[in-house]
């Protein structure tokens, strides 16, 4: 709820700044560790979000892989179980460095405004 | 009508960590040493917070906010032993956030605490994600749980100054290898402190209570 809660004061701070009547997408980029469910997130916004200017709007959840550098040869490999292997280096137990995967982001928003000018 | 589409890029966790700043700063102009204190559910955060309350009697004045949804009674055991405590509920949340912790503040009276613990809801994964303004992430890991829960949930080790592996009166009836979860937590995070206890028995509660008093001291006696 706190995350949907974020989302939506990112979202109407945005639409006020660019004048939007109505916003119709989101896209939001969430990593694979950050623990979100996306049908949860899209739930929690479409209850904090009644009323506003966003309450129709459509979020596009997009996972982002977890993604590892191994301290051994230095490849990127990415991650679907903790305890997967560099393809390379067999299991590595420390010094792993994460490269992507912890994310929580407001890409981008679409929607509608009233002035050409804005 | 105009259709556009702005760009944003923006982290969605920004409005939390621009509250947690705001908490700290009330934490710091009070000289409250504030811990946020983690584990899974039955790891055993609230004998732990009983058994540090107990130690620190009389020579220091306790506060907690308790954010756990299974325990109701919590607030209440806490109570009697002379600690304030606060219930926030979190509609099923899977953690507390800065927002929940600024009104739960709102009930408290902080002008003669000097350590307010904020007990968050038994989960090692979710409550890593959010600041909520304290000075140190404790994690207490039971040993029942076993060995491998910081390779499971490194996020948790590596953002914590102290473990607390709990429960250590019955490692002889368990397959958990006490020197496993030193090394992984070491690994993860070299600085981490890390305190052996049984709230049973008692044993190794002392260093950890040192190791308190210490910080609760030096942030009393900051200018
Ligand atoms: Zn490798």
């Amino acid at each position: 709820m706190a995350i949907a809660q974020s989302v939506l004061d990112i979202v109407l701070d945005e639409c006020r700044r660019h004048h939007m009547e109505t916003v119709d997408r989101i896209h939001l980029q969430v990593g694979a560790l950050a623990a979100v469910v996306p049908e949860a997130l899209t739930f929690c916004f479409q209850v904090v979000a009644q009323g506003t200017p966003a309450e129709r709007a459509v979020l596009d959840i997009e996972t982002v892989p977890v993604v590892v550098r191994c301290p051994l040869c230095g490849d990127l490999y990415e991650m679907e179980d903790r305890l997967d292997m560099c393809p390379r280096c067999g299991p590595v137990v420390s010094g792993l460095s994460l490269i992507s995967g912890r994310e929580m982001t407001v890409m981008s928003i679409e929607g509608r405004s009233k002035n050409e000018g804005a | 009508m105009v259709e556009i589409k702005v760009p944003v890029v923006r982290n969605i966790l920004e409005v939390n960590e621009r509250l947690a700043q705001e908490n700290r700063k009330i934490f710091d102009e009070k000289k409250i040493l504030v811990l946020n204190l983690m584990s899974s559910p039955g790891a055993g955060k609230t004998s732990v917070l009983e058994r540090t309350a107990e130690a620190l009697q009389g020579r220091y004045t306790i506060a907690v906010i308790e954010g756990d949804i299974q325990s109701s009674l919590d607030a209440e055991r806490l109570q009697r032993k002379g600690v304030q405590a606060v219930q926030i509920n979190t509609d099923g949340a899977c953690h507390l956030d800065s927002n929940m912790v600024r009104i739960a503040l709102e009930s408290l009276q902080l002008d003669f605490v000097d350590l307010l613990v904020i007990e968050n809801v038994g989960n090692l994964v979710c409550p890593a994600e959010f600041n909520l303004g304290e000075h140190h992430k404790v994690t207490i890991l039971s040993v029942a749980e076993g060995d491998d829960k910081p390779a499971k949930y490194p996020l948790m080790f590596q953002i914590s100054s102290v473990l607390l592996v709990n429960k250590i009166d019955l490692l002889p009836y368990l397959d958990c290898d006490l020197d496993v979860i030193h090394q992984r937590a070491k690994e993860l995070n070299p600085l981490q402190h890390i305190f052996d206890i049984s709230c049973r028995t008692g044993e190794g509660l002392e260093a950890w209570t040192a190791w308190l008093e210490a910080q609760i001291q030096e942030k009393k006696n900051l200018p």
